[in-house]
């Protein structure tokens, strides 16, 4: 059945080439799109209105929040469930996808159709779509394009009191920092302050344990003081890259700015946390996914004039910033697979996804992100924009999972509870992630 | 209407015969047979249920297998084991359930006496604090791990401001389940919060199963109340104190919920009990071969510590 799914893809693949999108042929079909319950995927809601207009094919929606997220559709994924025609995955899965077929391959899709993959942006195509990574194997399309970026109170740095203070104390401008050495003093400058009747904390960053929180957060810290996965000449090869000396000193800097300023109490804190943070006035700068940065901007207690955006700081070795989104996938085991893949291809259209941002999700298409009508359509837009050149992302591999899980007890061990040293911290990692390969039957030696 | 009668009488008739015809086949069944007929349902049920998933358990325990790949188990005899009693970390989270274990009990025995011998006196309003004492077992561990999580919560959660008004502590100036020290301490505090009525409950029932007579002549003998507490009460409570201990200890060991909801066994690993550790590598690593072997290693645990606990509880009961 496995062997017979590209063969299906193949003959779906000359069926889509050839359907309009015409309501007539379509009446009582359904596709069920999969993704996690956030504020794009509203957005996306009102967008497949239009696919519905035009195909007649109803477009029904589950979306699950993101604490079960992962769980629940690699779940339904592994045993060949049916429920979800099309999913936006998560761009650790499309390893575990591409090996075990549960996504459909769409290259023969994608040139029958002449959707071609240089017209989203490089990374998005890597971190979304390609298995094995920087080879022309597509297993999604680029659907929400996201990164980490940071968000600062823009009225707290304007203060003419704080500028004077911190000009005086640090002979420079406050302004948003521009490497993480400037984010730990801006961080300690408004640590203990008291801004507008309340004391405020400097910055918030990740902490959460259970998923994926403090691997999304350390990271950006990391990739700037010389961390990477693996020697690009040797592969899987990590004794001496994970765990150099400037990946201890990135993992340091992040401990030092979750000691400092972090508001008390956010030790086990996400996405969520941080938004809470920042909209009640508790913190000055706030990392998070730019994805929220649109009902950020918008926020009436702190968006408009009050919010800046920035992208993430850089460091001695680099400025990297850890990648988001996910990407469009067909399921393998969906009963409508030609339906799904005419979904794709409406997708894809450049208005489509012109529309798709306007409504609140983030475009991966070169022709939205890189015009200059986007960088002008929003204060967030010009560093997200920025964001998106420079991004790196965790492993993709099959075994994502316990990879990722070692690295949230490993880090989490370090920054928050103390334990141990960040080179102790990452040596452990080491070896954790070397089980971890050789179970998936690959030599990290 | 005679008819009728006729018919009636011909079935009553044949149904009699019909049950003679029955007795005699289960006349024909050994007392033995009929035992077997009797527990076979249960027997099944268990074995379905209990024997085959731990046999299996067992089983999987010596294979490398991932639940979430398609691969088939592959045997590798008792790396898992060697695996997991080499590991410092499991090691660290075995002593982390120990300490939540112990202390737990220990503060429940001391707090639950205290309370069974409160309530035991006879006092206005007995029946409605009685009550009141036993309101937090009757609610859901994950409730419990969420309002909590609410009280701690340093900005807004009550429990920082009733301890910073005694101690003078500014209440955001510190945090119960994010503070390394702290979180071991904090989840002890909330499962004795809920289980301490139930240790309660049972010391309460040794308390009324002692005999006023061996209280009046103790009296007579002019026994100060020290003394009675000390010869009297506490040895005739002490089985019912050692079956509390049991089932508490049972519980302890395998939580799971309330400290999941509100620890997540972090910071870090601080209050990472096996339980969650097991949990961890069973539904988020998939690592189901390792996740067996640490299950069948648990149970072993638990099933030798509680079969030596009962022998020496028979032995106290037989005093």
């Amino acid at each position: 059945m496995v062997k017979m799914l590209p063969i299906a893809g193949l003959v779906a693949a000359s069926v889509v080439a050839a359907a309009p999108f015409s309501a007539a042929h379509a009446d009582g079909k359904s596709l069920t799109m999969c993704w996690a319950a956030w504020d794009p995927a509203n957005a996306l809601v009102e967008l497949d209105k239009d696919f519905t207009k035009q195909t007649g094919i109803e477009m029904k929606h589950e979306f699950v929040p993101w604490t079960s997220y992962a769980d629940h559709f690699i779940n339904l994924l592994n045993s060949r469930s049916a429920e979800c025609d099309l999913i936006i995955g998560d761009s650790q899965w499309i390893g575990g996808a591409a090996e075990n077929k549960w996504y459909v391959k769409l290259n023969d899709f994608f040139d029958k159709n002449k959707i071609s993959m240089d017209s989203f942006l490089p990374a998005t195509v890597v971190g979304y779509a390609e298995w094995p990574k920087n080879t022309p194997n597509y297993w999604g399309l680029p659907a929400m394009a996201d990164a980490v970026g940071w968000t600062y109170r823009k009225d707290w740095f304007a203060k003419p009191e704080l500028r004077a203070e911190f000009k005086a104390k640090y002979n420079r401008e406050l302004e948003p920092p521009k490497t993480w050495d400037e984010l730990l003093e801006v961080s300690k400058f408004f640590t203990g302050k008291e801004i507008d009747g309340k004391k405020v904390y400097g910055s918030y960053i990740f902490t959460e344990r259970g998923s994926e929180g403090i691997t999304m957060g350390v990271t950006n810290a990391m990739y700037n003081y010389g961390f990477d996965y693996m020697d690009a000449k040797g592969e899987y090869r990590m004794t001496g890259i994970v765990n150099s000396d400037g990946a201890a000193k990135g993992m340091d800097v992040y401990k030092e700015l979750f000691n400092c300023c972090q508001p008390q109490g956010l030790t086990n804190a996400y996405m969520q946390e941080g938004l809470d943070a920042f909209k009640s006035g508790e913190v000055a700068m706030q990392m998070n996914w730019y994805a929220f940065f649109p009902g950020l901007a918008k926020d009436p207690n702190v968006g408009g004039d009050k919010i800046g955006f920035f992208k993430n700081p850089a460091g001695p070795t680099g400025q990297f910033t850890q990648l988001g989104g996910q990407g469009l996938s067909v399921v393998a085991a969906s009963k409508d697979v030609d339906d799904a893949l005419l979904y794709v291809k409406w997708f894809a259209q450049p208005d489509v996804q012109q529309k798709w941002t306007d409504l609140g999700g983030a475009s991966a298409s070169k022709a939205v992100l890189l015009s200059d009508a986007y960088k002008a359509s929003a204060p967030y837009a010009p560093s997200f924009v920025e964001s998106m050149g420079i991004v790196k992302d965790f492993w993709a591999e099959p075994l994502y999972v316990p990879l990722l899980l070692d690295m949230q007890n490993r880090v989490h061990d370090y920054v928050v509870a103390n334990k141990g040293t960040s080179k102790q911290a990452l040596d452990s990692l080491v070896k954790d992630w070397i089980k971890v390969f050789k179970q998936e039957g690959k030599d990290p030696s | 209407m005679i008819g009728i009668e006729n018919t009636s009488a011909l079935a009553n008739r044949a149904a009699n015969k019909a049950a003679l015809r029955r007795t005699r086949r289960v006349t024909g069944l050994s007392d033995r047979a009929i035992v077997w007929l009797f527990i076979a349902p249960t027997m099944l049920l268990l074995l379905a249920i209990n024997i085959f998933p731990l046999i299996w358990a067992i089983r999987l325990s010596f294979t490398g297998l991932m639940a979430n790949l398609p691969n088939p188990a592959r045997f590798i005899g008792i790396d898992n084991y060697t695996d997991i009693l080499t590991d410092e970390d499991v090691w660290e989270h075995f002593q982390a359930t120990a300490h939540f274990v112990f202390s737990t009990i220990a503060l429940q025995v001391l707090i639950g006496l205290g309370l069974a011998l409160l309530i035991n006196q006879k006092f206005r309003g007995h029946s409605f604090w009685t009550t009141v004492i036993l309101l937090p077992m009757m609610l859901s561990p994950a409730v419990v791990g969420n309002f909590w999580t609410l009280l701690f919560q340093p900005q807004i959660g009550p429990f920082n401001y009733f301890i910073g008004f005694f101690t003078g502590a500014a209440p955001s100036s510190f945090t119960m389940i994010g503070s390394v020290d702290l979180a071991p301490w904090t989840i002890v505090m909330v499962n004795t919060w809920m289980w301490t009525p139930y240790v309660m409950l049972i010391c309460l029932a040794g308390l009324r199963s002692i005999p006023d007579y061996i209280y009046e002549a103790a009296e007579v003998d002019r026994a100060s109340a020290l003394r009675q507490f000390w010869s009297i009460t506490l040895p005739m409570v002490t089985p019912f104190l050692m079956l509390a201990v049991l089932f508490q200890a049972i519980q302890s060991f395998e939580m799971f919920d309330m400290v999941n909801l509100l620890t997540s066994g972090g910071p870090g690993s601080t209050t990472e009990l096996v339980s969650i550790t097991l949990k961890r590598a069973a539904f988020e690593k998939w690592e189901t071969g390792y996740a067996s072997a640490l299950a069948v290693i648990l149970f072993v645990t638990v099933f030798g510590a509680a079969n030596v606990y009962v022998k020496v509880l028979n032995k106290v009961k037989q005093q």
